[in-house]
């Protein structure tokens, strides 16, 4: 299938736009553009997490960045506490997760629940119709409706962790960044002599910090269980600390003799406590089975690529039923993980690996 | 009240600060214009500051009733706070107890050192059978900290009750209260009479923000949380901040001297906004501690209300772009509200709470803003409660 495309909505306009900045360098420049191009703009900045954070959107140090950028814009800036919904929505199911041998994104539950959801829900009740973030994606008007486009720049598209939004939503996105590189987007900052123009990327989960990492946050909320890591024949061959933190495709930290080729896990179960590894070749499937589909406008069977992680390469295939068939052989997808369905470069639609017997 | 001649903004947030007074206004820039040398020097200039910081001090220990000596000025009520529990902890030692709806400057230092809270009531106070209850299964409390004036709710707890339980089931323990909010609505210096340790704040009763006492019963030794030049006799180091506390001292001399006035007149515009509420939101709207007339157990300038089916932070959002300004709970360092731990402590459902709304009058209030308030707020809630409450 392919879409008849209209256009890609410009971002003029005179309307109130509510945008929301993380104090980020993306997000600063969108409320810039957005505010140079004639919107009444207001810049909101969830406070999501209350704990030790470093990496991510989260810290007081974020707010005021987002703040201060704010002030030199010239916009209204306000800070809104939904930390309660990110624990619910967010944290506790990465939590559960894990205990359940799953790899979550919690990035996407993010977007899902607190962005695109809860955040909306807000600026519905305070007048505001239309919404902006500084993702690096598009939207795309079609004959079929809006659609979700990729990042004009490839390293930094993030359309994959916004395929949840669905046609309701990017009817009144702005996504003011999504024709730019991300030089374009610094060099804007620069410009606007805006305080965030070199600060680095955010790119890990924002509520695991560097200095202690997934396996104490794990380890405060479950208890982590030794594991016991067998062969294809059922023989134990090694042990693994904490059985919540192993993930499919990993290779490292199985306790295992040197001295053979490498070997990957190819099965989590964590009711028995097992990881089953085997040679680079067991990891090959020729179907996926997914769970949890969402749809941009409507399920859609039929070829499509398919992309299996925020950054990684597209690979054809074709969406039948919940599963996916990979037109060549492909590795095994970690339960948990978001397998995101594109027709050309538009998202329509998306959904979570599941543990079913893969063939 | 008029901002800039322009703007007309309803300002219904006193008690998170005040505007300063015009007359407290006067004095500090006078003072600033006065006194630029260090109080604590030997020639004139530094004389003539050091009387104005003294005068300024006395002022402080008249509205208190107790010698000026033991006034310690500060950089406000967190400061004074903080000197107060750590400072006695630091000399004695032992247990630190609190209640459970202290502002987060008692609350921290008591939780930092261990130390253990009493819950609230339902009225939003500490009941004097909860605290013996509480010391009775303590041997070793060193300070009892209980707030005079709760900042969220306007309660007031019944000090010299809780000061006797005190003295009854811990004699060895000294009582401090955290009564920044308190100067403008009770006779303070009657509430406190046998209370150790007293912290007040100027930018809640029209003076700047930054200014700040701790009164220290004299015999009372307390280990400075401020190193430095001995200044304070010794209980805070830093050059004093002379302007400040001539204008501190002229804001609490007004305010003292108006409070019979200003409790009535406060306590009926707080009935009047409680009252027009209701009317207008029905069983929507429920005044959490305040009711009709009651200025002795409610502070007079503090309407705090539950409002069902909708969020604070997008009422208060509402009423921000209409120009009103007021608050829900505390204020986190990001600007965001945090969820109230003194509904929390009162039993009050977190569910619930996320629907409060403080309403706080002061020496610059009017009949406009509470008619203003009257037309804003409904409207606010009725669109919020048609929104999914926000």
């Amino acid at each position: 299938m392919s879409f008849d495309r209209i256009d890609e909505p410009g971002v003029t306009g005179d309307g109130r736009v509510m945008v929301m900045m993380s104090g980020g360098v993306d997000s600063s420049v969108a409320a810039a553009l957005l505010q140079q191009a004639g919107h009444e703009v207001v810049g909101v900045t969830m406070k999501l997490w209350g704990g030790p954070s470093d990496t991510g959107c989260c810290a007081v140090s974020d707010v005021d960045d987002a703040r201060r950028v704010a002030d030199r814009v010239g916009i209204e800036h306000h800070t809104f506490n939904f930390g309660d919904d990110f624990e619910r929505d967010v944290v506790a199911p990465y939590v559960e997760d894990h205990a359940a041998g799953r790899t979550p994104n919690p990035c996407i539950e993010c977007n899902r629940h607190l962005k695109f959801d809860r955040l909306l829900r807000r600026a519905d009740a305070l007048g505001f119709e239309t919404v902006a973030t500084g993702h690096h994606a598009r939207v795309v008007a079609t004959a079929d409706g809006p659609r979700l486009g990729r990042g004009a720049d490839g390293a930094k598209d993030q359309s994959y962790v916004l395929h949840v939004l669905d046609e309701s939503v990017l009817s009144r996105l702005l996504l003011p960044l999504g024709a730019m590189t991300k030089a374009d987007v610094r060099s804007i900052a620069v410009d606007l002599d805006l305080r965030t123009s070199n600060k680095p990327e955010s790119q890990d989960v924002c509520f695991i910090t560097n200095e202690h990492g997934r396996e104490t946050f794990l380890g405060d909320r479950i208890p982590l269980r030794r594991g016991r890591v067998v062969d294809a024949a059922g023989e134990q061959v090694g042990e693994v600390p904490a059985i919540e933190m192993v993930t499919i495709g990993q290779r490292k930290r199985l306790g295992l003799a040197g001295g053979t080729d490498p070997r990957y896990v190819v099965d989590v179960d964590t009711a028995s406590a097992t990881v089953t590894i085997g040679e680079k070749a067991d990891l090959s499937v020729s179907v996926t089975p997914l769970e949890s589909w969402t749809w941009v406008g409507g399920s859609v069977d039929g070829e499509v690529m398919l992309q299996c992680s925020a950054h990684g390469t597209p690979e054809p295939g074709r969406v039948v039923g919940d599963a996916v068939e990979w037109s060549a052989p492909h590795r095994k997808v970690a339960p948990g993980q978001s397998v995101v369905a594109y027709v050309d470069d538009l998202v329509i639609g998306g959904g979570q690996a599941t543990r079913a017997p893969e063939m | 009240m008029v901002v800039d001649g322009t703007t007309s903004e309803i300002y219904l947030d006193h008690a998170a600060s005040t505007p300063v007074r015009p007359e407290a206004r006067t004095a500090w820039l006078a003072a600033a214009d006065t006194h630029h040398a260090n109080p604590t020097g030997a020639h004139k200039a530094a004389r003539d500051a050091r009387r104005a910081l003294d005068d300024a001090r006395d002022v402080l220990a008249a509205a208190l009733d107790r010698p000026s000596a033991e006034v310690v000025f500060t950089s406000g009520g967190s400061e004074a706070d903080n000197l107060a529990v750590r400072g006695v902890l630091a000399v004695r030692g032992g247990t630190a107890v609190c209640s459970a709806g202290e502002h987060h400057a008692v609350l921290e230092p008591v939780e930092h050192a261990g130390g253990v809270t009493v819950g609230l009531d339902a009225a939003g106070r500490v009941a004097p059978d909860a605290l013996a209850a509480v010391l009775d299964g303590l041997d070793d409390v060193t300070i009892v900290s209980l707030i005079a004036v709760n900042n969220e709710t306007g309660a007031i707890n019944d000090l010299p009750a809780l000061a006797a339980v005190v003295r009854d089931r811990a004699p060895g323990a000294l009582v401090h209260t955290d009564a920044v909010q308190a100067v403008s609505w009770m006779d303070l210096a009657a509430a406190t009479a046998d209370v150790d340790l007293v912290s007040i704040t100027g930018h809640k009763l029209g003076g700047p923000i930054g200014t700040g006492a701790l009164f220290v019963r004299n015999g009372i030794d307390l280990a400075a949380q401020i190193l430095g030049g001995g200044q304070e006799r010794g209980r805070r180091a830093g050059t004093p901040d002379v302007a400040g506390a001539v204008a501190f001292a002229e804001a609490v001399r007004r305010t003292v001297e108006r409070r019979p006035a200003e409790v009535g007149r406060l306590g009926a515009l707080r009935d009047r906004l409680i009252a027009g509420l209701e009317d207008e939101l029905g069983d929507g709207v429920v005044a959490t501690v305040a009711r009709p007339g009651d200025t002795d157990s409610v502070a007079a300038g503090i309407a705090h209300v539950i409002l069902a089916g909708v969020e604070a932070e997008a009422l208060l959002f509402l009423l921000d772009q209409e120009g009103l300004r007021a608050s829900a709970a505390s204020s986190c360092s990001s600007g965001a509200q945090d969820p109230s731990h003194v509904l929390a402590a009162m039993g009050v459902a977190r569910e619930v709470a996320q629907g409060s709304l403080r309403l706080s009058l002061g020496w610059s209030s009017t009949e406009i803003d509470v008619d203003r308030a009257l037309e804003i707020i409904p409207a606010a809630v009725r669109h919020l409660r048609a929104h999914g409450g926000g």
